[in-house]
């Protein structure tokens, strides 16, 4: 990984997605890319630059497409397929539920201008469930990178992990989270700040503000233990249920619907396991609407660093 | 290269075919489930693939350059059992347990479960897309082989299947034989009535492919057709096999209530004597 990627925490997501999967390209012969006419905004076109004969453009033939990749990877090549999350999670949906999860086939998907980040294009472009569908498909894994570095380093993690992924990259620029050294693990979840008042659970874009908001409770004598969650499937249990224990109430933040994502992988793990009060930020079952940037269509859309400030205060009222 | 097949070898698929229609009827009669109609209009072409033309070997089902064979209408399932069964992928005796908890024999095809099966199926439309993707795929590798993609009518009707075409077109590939089981009957009714597909023969061309037309009941036209196949290196190919749905058992030929359904025990002894008359 040269270091210039790792070093543009201010870019947009995609950026550090696209550059990182172009230098993969170069380690990994295996590595095959596939995009359906939007290489230019997933950047997958820096792939396609380096790697012409590895790069398939293949229309907006969405769902043809993801069972070309299924033939690539029956053939031992590692498949990364690139469109915008809405798109590929839904369009291209039975493609995936039956050829690559029930058929368990090691295809990559990589849905772009994940949440509402493609903020100017509006709701039929956002992908408000697209961690809810693929969550809900056997033998899948999920991955929201929280910032450049994390998605950039995901990309290997990703190739060299063996079975099915889904993967959302923002449009956007997100938060600086992780230092360059860095080790991504699928199915794990980081600590980044250590608190016993409460746990605020974040994966994706959303760290960044989860981050803003423990910084402020801690200034109102709040301590917030703050967990990056990549993998929310299969989601890391253990690192939950001990939040849970030690801290006794969970927030959740997701630039996704609170119904079946990263709030339903946390509900479902704790009321199964060590029950307590969870709240959850993000949007509330809407389409959300066009906005003027990512950032204030974001706060517009209840996912403030304010929003998540109460939701802290509110779950610890409830706490036992 | 182009060559005579000689009678010997084609009665001997013939034979095959007509095992696979015994062990389907067997099959669908014993489970009380299955799809009898469009497993009888594959089995010549079943035959040929397994016992003639395909580089495989039941030693080595994951061979990295065996030729590629993908159901892409799933649901002729029990007729696949059957040949790779009788091509040695696993023992006859387990056709007796399709359908049962521990078996590896699912309703529809599963890659994961049967030796020999390249990929699961069932819902329409996949195969050709997925013929593609391992024809591109093969192109970048050291292992060289062709794929062959079995798709009904039904197949043909969704969108997805056409754009599997325009792909093979764009990308040119002559390493994957699309062969079409025409027999133009379908779950509900007849094909023409239920979605009409006609003109398919200028469909396809006008997708890009060569088209092949065939009675895919003679087994001597269905070996020439797949030589031909291999000839053609300009576009994609599509072997359009004018097949008849039930074939074998006068009842249940070119009706769409054979569909799915299932013999009762006269029905059941009835296609039997006549199937093992023609064998």
């Amino acid at each position: 990984m040269t270091a210039h990627i790792l070093q543009l925490p201010d870019a947009p997501q995609r950026q550090a997605y696209g550059l990182a999967l172009a230098e993969y390209g170069a380690i990994n012969s295996a590595v095959v890319v596939l995009d359906a006419d939007v290489s230019s905004s997933t950047l997958t076109s820096y792939f396609a630059k380096r790697f012409p004969t590895r790069f398939f453009n293949m229309g907006v033939t969405e769902a043809s497409m993801v069972d070309v990749a299924v033939g690539f990877a029956l053939a031992d090549k590692i498949p990364f397929v690139n469109t915008f999350a809405a798109l590929l999670t839904l369009r291209a949906c039975e493609q995936i539920r039956t050829c690559v999860g029930y058929a368990n086939v090691n295809v990559k998907l990589v849905g772009g201008y994940a949440g509402i980040s493609d903020y100017k294009d509006g709701p039929t472009h956002f992908a408000v469930n697209d961690m809810a569908v693929m969550r809900s498909i056997p033998n899948m894994t999920v991955i929201a990178p929280a910032d450049n570095v994390e998605a950039a380093k995901m990309v290997a993690a990703v190739a060299e992990y063996p079975g099915p992924i889904y993967m959302r990259i923002s449009r956007a620029p997100v938060g600086d989270i992780f230092d360059t050294n860095y080790l991504p693990q699928v199915g794990k979840g980081v600590i980044l700040r250590h608190g016993g008042d409460v746990t605020l659970v974040g994966t994706g874009s959303m760290l960044g503000r989860c981050k803003i908001a423990a910084e402020l409770l801690a200034k109102q004598n709040i301590d917030v233990r703050l967990i990056a969650m990549a993998t929310i499937k299969p989601i890391d249990q253990e690192l939950l249920i001990q939040a849970a224990r030690e801290t006794g109430a969970i927030v959740t933040a997701e630039e996704h619907s609170i119904v079946g994502g990263l709030a339903g992988a946390v509900a479902e793990t704790l009321s199964f396991n060590y029950p307590v009060p969870v709240e959850a930020i993000g949007l509330n079952d809407t389409f959300a609407k066009t906005g003027l940037d990512t950032e204030s269509l974001m706060d517009a859309c209840g996912l403030a660093v304010g929003d998540i400030v109460n939701a802290v205060k509110r779950v610890l009222t409830r706490k036992r | 290269m182009l060559h005579s097949h000689n009678e010997a070898l084609i009665s001997s698929l013939q034979e095959k075919a007509q095992r696979i229609r015994l062990d389907v009827l067997d099959m669908v009669y014993r489970r009380q489930a299955g799809h009898p109609g469009g497993s009888f209009s594959c089995a010549e072409i079943l035959a040929s693939l397994y016992f003639h033309q395909l580089k495989i070997d039941p030693a080595k089902p994951h061979w990295n350059e065996r030729d590629r064979f993908i159901l892409s209408k799933g649901h002729a399932a029990a007729a696949l059992y059957s040949i790779l069964a009788q091509r040695g992928f696993f023992p006859t005796a387990d056709l007796e347990t399709w359908g049962h908890l521990d078996s590896h024999l699912q309703g529809h095809p599963d890659r994961i479960k049967t030796p020999g099966v390249d990929m699961s199926s069932g819902f329409l439309g996949h195969g050709i897309s997925i013929g593609v993707g391992l024809s591109l795929a093969q192109r970048l590798s050291e292992s060289h082989f062709h794929t062959y993609i079995l798709v009904s009518e039904g197949d043909m009707q969704s969108g997805v299947a056409w754009e599997g075409a325009m792909t093979a077109a764009k990308f040119r590939i002559t390493e994957m034989t699309v062969i079409m089981d025409y027999n133009n009957v379908q779950l509900d009714g007849s094909g023409s009535d239920i979605m009409p597909l006609e003109p398919i023969i200028e469909k396809w061309q006008a997708f890009g492919f060569q088209v092949l037309e065939i009675n895919g009941h003679n087994i001597r036209q269905v070996l020439e057709a797949l030589d031909m196949a291999q000839e053609i290196h300009s576009k994609p190919v599509v072997i359009l096999a004018h097949t008849t749905k039930g074939k074998g058992v006068s009842f249940m030929e070119n009706t769409s209530a054979w569909h799915g359904a299932v013999p009762n025990q006269t029905q059941y002894q009835a296609a039997r004597l006549e199937l093992e008359g023609v064998q």
